[in-house]
């Protein structure tokens, strides 16, 4: 390795207009500053971010030739990349500057003691020179990204945003599960509020995707596998058999009416029967028959065959094979929408036991077949909807609301009550929700229209055993009065659960899901469409419960968040990866196991980081017994660097705790107390990490070598953190760290790891106040028992070869 | 007559006992409605179940003096029910104990049948003296 | 034969021959011998709700302890299973005893209050003799009925304590299903009555309030006969009161009401296993010897 050159370190103390200076004695820090290692220059300016302090850096740099900048003034997450900017603008490489955070870190949170803000700014001024000692210039990779996106799910979503991207150019392989397209929206009678025939509004959007040239469609097909990253997606789909050639059937339905078998009609919720080949709406799209292999009575050996004898146009082939095709894609769209909560949960309204209680899919399937003039079922003059079935509901686990139930309920009552205005339609509501456009209007329409709205949620459902009419008792909460009633059917508004072809997907490509069950966004507010798994999107319901205009703006949205992606046939990828020495490695595979991302791979022998898929929070790196794998930009010799840097001037009696920062939730959690003014321990010490993965036990165990009196982690709760599973990692190596500290006879309650939210203030206080009351009460760590610590943390390490 | 409840320090004071006696998220009832019609002696009470609740939410101790809180039978149909995971079985108890702890018995033991004493089981006897004697 | 420590609880004491009698004979034809757990005392028939008050569940938990003696004393055989047959005393004696095995404090609290008893380890398992017999396999019943009971249609009334809370039931409160197993093992069909967890009324048959009972009885048992039923049974002692002993007050209350029989469980189950002497049927209220001799059940 080639000697490296000795740094030149310029340093930029901020008084930021007083928010700094007020508390911190900024000249103090200068002079401080001047005194460090490597420093070859300081600036004590008013306002860093100003014109004024980015000409300071750039001239520097560019006269001084300074090749590293420290800015000691507000967080990073506030102002890093104005700096970064500056940088890169006089020619240093961005990864070059860092800021050390005293204002949201000290003069802020600290401001009731001069002093000891003072002296914690120069601690934290001190680790940022120190740790940039040890920074290297990174670039961020670029990988080539082409033009093909795999989007999953022919609903509505999965239909818009297949055409924005074919019309924009890019290539779309579709697939869907069912033999037609369309998904739920094609099995509804009509939409809220605009009363629009659904069929007829879906249609043309269908018949555009058959037709465009930029989409490949593969209907009644299955993913079987996905692996790879973003920009080289290998996808292998299963085209299951229909037996018919969709080119030559000319849909005459003469093999339907041979056909011997009969089996419930899905598209229909049952209510309807079909034949085993089939056409599998009036609708469908793809316009032609299909033969149900598991309805028919056999086709190996064959045993009917009369369809075939019928065709005329001989479009039925009954060798037909499954197609495996092997597709790239660049990006990937998940739409794969929802499934109704069976109602079958909720045994006590009696649904599937009694016959006339309906859930709200199978009315619009009579609904939509009573406008074509036949009755699959006759339906009464008393009905009665019940909402909240299976959402809002602790008993069945499924405590979200289910959005559109009180509008899809509403707008059937209406369809109910214009077919026969002598109808008497009941809501039993928990809450009207009418939230969207045009939506209390249209709530306004069904009470003009004489639709009896109730607020009273019915415990149960009884059938009068004389006349098979469900009677409902409810209480209306509005005048205290339990009403009763028997009505000739009762349709159940049910809820929206993820679909079974969404929880596969999920697994498949390991996206995470919420608590409630549907896809999780990687932000709820910023990157709603985004998931945690880079060049994957979301869609439509599979992300959550809404309605079709909801679904359909989703699904161009995040068209353009894939097109975004790979518009410009490239993207930079984050520098902070986990890399491995190939010289080290000697192929024993623990990385690979300890990845919670599946990045790290063996090839030839030694184990490699795919870098798209890798995510920079250094779990592996602790798996590893050959010191072979580092993470860029967070070096172990920056962090360790750091670590020094805050210790070794301590003094006895002094109390130092060590808090490792997840970037995304901890650091800003900081900075949140900070900026709300509210004070905690000036022990703590913050160390930026992008994940606290990234705190091996050895490290940890030599900053408690060091002298640091306790050690606290903080990392993002699991469900809106970025990293999948660094959570049990952190959890295995805490462990690690206690035993180790128990057989050195240190106390366990040195070390805590918790995990958050950026809005928890209060128990961030209360936490970094507990450990430092703890570690104050159980004085500094005695030489014999930190010196018996690195002897034990030796022969773990040395165990582990 | 509408009443008119007042709401002070006071009405939060009882909430509270209440909260103490349950462990029961008492804020979580959102006034469905379907213990109201889930309990079998609903039509008994002079106000029904869920308005035992609702009082005990706004603090109103008139709920105390209500028919409603004896009538109930402890069947713990609503508990099963609840959409939020309330247990209004237990708040029930809570305002039968608290008025049972001043030493007053809802049931009359002296005047009970004495043929009817006879013929009852130990159960029912222990049951009833368990949940209206203080 | 397999030994279980077995709770009476204080009515399957009072009334031996139409409670105690029948369950533990039913057992012990299955193979099952009941043990009476020693110096047993009264399990306070329902559950303190409040969460202050440690004090009602000493009773139960008192009870649990003697199983342990049970087994250091060898009047059982490492069987930490208590097996109950009334419906309250399994509600109150399951939930006292998840209290404890929830609370390490509590138990701390309650051992120390029961100085002259030794510690509860929480290691009892109160179930219901239902549970047993599912768990030994409704099929090895059905191996054993001597007397079918083919021709009865049979209503099952579960009432409260043996579904509710979803923690202790030993079934899905809105959808059960054992009882009726239990029936079709013996030979009988079953008659889906829609109010049979609907409450019979409980403690309210004590005092001012009877007429609660009547009226719950009659909806009840109109709903059974509706639904096709000759005769009723259910697994508590009070729910058989209630159903059997009030069809008088409820024939007061409502002249139209007709009466059905109403059985204890193990009633039916003595009568279809063969020991018919020992099913007590002479006790009920409501006469079911005529039906059971009309279907030929009875010698």
């Amino acid at each position: 390795m080639a000697e490296k050159k000795k740094p030149k370190i310029g340093v930029y103390v901020c008084h930021c207009g007083g928010n700094i200076s007020d508390t911190v004695y900024v000249d103090q820090v200068a002079d401080y500053a001047e005194k460090l290692p490597d420093v070859s220059l300081v600036r004590s300016i008013s306002h860093m971010c100003s014109e004024e302090g980015q000409k300071a850096i750039i001239e520097d740099i560019e006269n001084e030739h300074l090749d590293r900048v420290v800015v000691a003034a507000c967080s990073p997450q506030f102002q890093g990349e104005t700096f970064k900017k500056a940088a890169a603008k006089a020619g240093l490489n961005p990864y070059m500057i860092d800021m050390a955070n005293i204002r949201e870190q000290s003069a802020w949170p600290h401001f009731e003691d001069r002093q000891k803000a003072t002296e914690k700014a120069k601690l934290l001024t001190k680790m940022a020179v120190e740790r940039m000692e040890e920074a290297e210039p990174a670039q961020a990779e670029k990988i080539p990204i082409g033009k093909s996106v795999l989007v999953i799910g022919a609903g509505i979503a999965g239909i818009q945003a297949s055409l924005d991207l074919a019309d924009a150019g890019f290539e779309v392989h579709l697939v869907e599960e069912k033999p037609a397209i369309g998904g739920h929206m094609a099995q509804l009678s009509r939409t809220f509020p605009t009363n629009d025939c659904a069929s007829c509004i879906l249609s043309p959007k269908m018949a555009d995707v058959m037709e465009h040239p930029g989409i490949h469609l593969y209907r009644y097909s299955e993913i079987e596998e996905i692996s790879g990253t973003v920009g080289d997606f290998q996808v292998k789909i299963k085209e299951k058999p229909t037996y018919v050639d969709a080119e030559a059937c000319t849909a005459c339905n003469q093999c339907t009416e041979v056909c011997p078998v009969i089996v419930p009609d899905e598209h229909d919720m049952g209510l309807t029967l079909r034949k085993a080949i089939y056409l599998p709406s009036a609708i469908a799209i793809p316009h032609a028959h299909v033969l149900d292999e598991n309805a028919c009575l056999g086709l190996e050996p064959l045993a009917c065959g009369k369809c075939a004898e019928v065709c005329h146009v001989n479009a039925i082939n009954y060798d037909q094979k499954p197609k495996e095709i092997d597709v790239k894609a660049d990006t990937i769209i998940v739409a794969t929408g929802y499934d109704i909560f069976d109602a079958r949960l909720k045994p006590q309204y009696g649904y599937a036991k009694f016959e006339n209680v309906l859930n709200a899919l199978e009315l619009e399937r009579i609904l939509v077949h009573m406008g074509e003039g036949k009755m699959i079922k006759k339906l009464g003059k008393r009905i009665a909807f019940v909402q909240c079935v299976g959402s809002r509901d602790a008993q069945v686990g499924n405590l979200y609301c289910s959005r559109i139930c009180c509008m899809y309920a509403t707008k059937l009552a209406l369809m109910l009550k214009h077919m026969d205005a002598s109808r008497d339609i009941y809501m039993f509501y928990t809450d009207l929700r009418a939230y969207g456009k045009g939506f209390e209007e249209y709530y306004r329409r069904a009470q003009e229209m004489g639709i009896k709205f109730v607020r009273g949620r019915p415990g149960e459902l009884r059938e009068n055993p004389d006349n098979k009419k469900i009677i409902v008792k409810v209480e209306d909460t509005l005048t205290r009065n339990i009403l009763e009633g028997e009505f000739d059917q009762v349709v159940l508004s049910v809820g929206l659960r993820p679909s079974e072809g969404t929880i596969e997907i999920a697994e498949k490509l390991k996206l995470p899901r919420g608590p409630d069950g549907f896809l999780q966004e990687a932000h709820a507010k910023f990157k709603p469409l985004d998931t945690a798994v880079e060049g994957v999107f979301i869609a439509g319901t599979a992300q959550g419960p809404k309605d079709i205009p909801d679904s359909v703006a989703q699904a161009s949205g995040a068209a353009a968040r894939a097109i975004r992606l790979m518009n410009r046939g490239e993207f930079e990828l984050s520098p902070v990866k986990a890399a491995i020495d190939p010289g080290l490695c000697d192929g024993c595979g623990m990385c690979v196991e300890a990845c919670p991302a599946n990045a790290i791979a063996m090839m030839g022998g030694m184990a490699a980081v795919n870098t798209p898929s890798c995510k920079g929070c250094g779990a592996c790196i602790s798996s590893c017994h050959a010191d072979a794998i580092d993470l860029k930009v967070f070096t172990n010799a920056k962090i360790m660097e750091e670590i020094e840097a805050a210790l070794e001037d301590k003094k006895p009696g002094e109390n130092r705790i060590i808090l490792f920062a997840d970037d995304m939730c901890t650091y800003r959690l900081a900075d949140g107390v900070g900026t709300a003014k509210m004070t905690y321990s000036p022990d703590v010490l913050i160390i930026r990490v992008p994940s606290s993965a990234r705190a091996t036990p050895e490290m940890m165990a030599r900053a408690f070598e060091l002298g640091a009196d306790g050690i606290m982690l903080g990392e993002c709760e699991p469900a809106v953190s970025p990293f999948p599973g660094t959570g049990q990692v952190i959890g295995k190596q805490v462990e690690q760290l206690k035993s180790m500290l128990d057989k050195a006879g240190i106390e366990k309650e040195r070390v805590l790891f918790s995990q958050y939210v950026t809005v928890m203030f209060s128990r961030f206080v209360n936490e970094t106040n507990r450990m430092s009351d703890i570690t104050r009460k159980l004085g500094n760590i005695p030489e014999e028992k930190r010196k018996k610590l690195a002897r034990i943390a030796k022969e773990e390490k040395e165990a582990m070869q | 007559m509408t009443r008119v409840i007042k709401l002070s320090a006071a009405n939060e004071e009882f909430t509270r006992r209440i909260n103490e006696l349950t462990n029961d998220m008492i804020t979580l009832c959102e006034q469905c409605g379907i213990c109201s019609t889930s309990c079998p002696v609903a039509e008994e009470m002079d106000i029904p179940p869920s308005e035992i609740m609702r009082l005990v939410q706004l603090g109103d101790e008139y709920v105390l003096e209500t028919k409603a809180i004896w009538v109930c039978a402890s069947c713990y149909t609503c508990t099963v029910r609840c959409p939020r995971g309330v247990d209004l079985s237990k708040v029930t108890e809570a305002l039968r104990q608290i008025k049972l702890r001043t030493n007053m018995n809802y049931l009359d033991i002296d005047h009970i049948d004495p043929e009817e004493l006879r013929n009852l089981p130990a159960i029912a006897l222990v049951s009833a003296m368990r949940k209206y004697t203080g | 034969m397999k030994k279980y420590p077995y709770y009476p609880g204080c009515t399957l004491k009072q009334f031996p021959e139409k409670f105690g009698t029948p369950s533990v004979e039913s057992a012990r034809a299955v193979g099952l011998e009941m043990v009476e757990i020693p110096r047993w005392n009264c399990c306070g028939a329902v559950s303190s709700l409040t969460a202050d008050d440690l004090m009602h569940h000493v009773a139960p938990i008192r009870n649990l302890v003697r199983i342990q003696e049970m087994n250091q004393e060898g009047l059982v055989n490492d069987e930490y299973r208590l097996v109950v047959f009334c419906s309250m005393c399994y509600n109150v004696l399951k939930r006292s005893n998840l209290l404890v095995k929830e609370n390490s404090e509590t138990l701390k609290t309650i051992n120390e209050f029961m100085d002259r008893e030794q510690d509860y380890e929480a290691n009892v398992e109160v179930v219901h003799f239902l549970e047993i017999i599912r768990d030994m396999g409704f099929h090895r019943l059905e191996d054993m009925v001597k007397k079918p009971l083919k021709g009865l249609k049979i209503a099952v009334y579960y009432g409260c304590n043996l579904l509710r809370p979803k923690e202790v039931g030993i079934d899905d409160p809105e959808a059960p299903t054992i009882m009726e197993k239990f029936v079709e093992a013996l030979g009988g069909e079953v008659a889906d009555n829609p109010l049979k967890s609907l409450c019979c009324g409980s403690y309210h048959t004590v005092g001012g309030n009877k007429e609660i009972v009547a009226d719950r009885a009659y909806a009840i048992i109109n709903a059974a006969r509706k639904a096709g039923a000759d005769l009723m049974i259910t697994a508590c002692p009070l729910c058989a009161f209630n159903l059997d002993d009030r069809q008088k007050l409820t024939k007061e209350i409502h002249p139209d009401f007709k009466q059905m029989p109403v059985l204890y469980f193990t009633q039916l189950m003595a009568v279809a296993l063969g020991i018919e002497d020992k099913a007590g049927l002479s006790e009920n209220y409501v006469d079911a010897r005529p039906l059971l001799k009309e279907k030929g059940l009875l010698d």
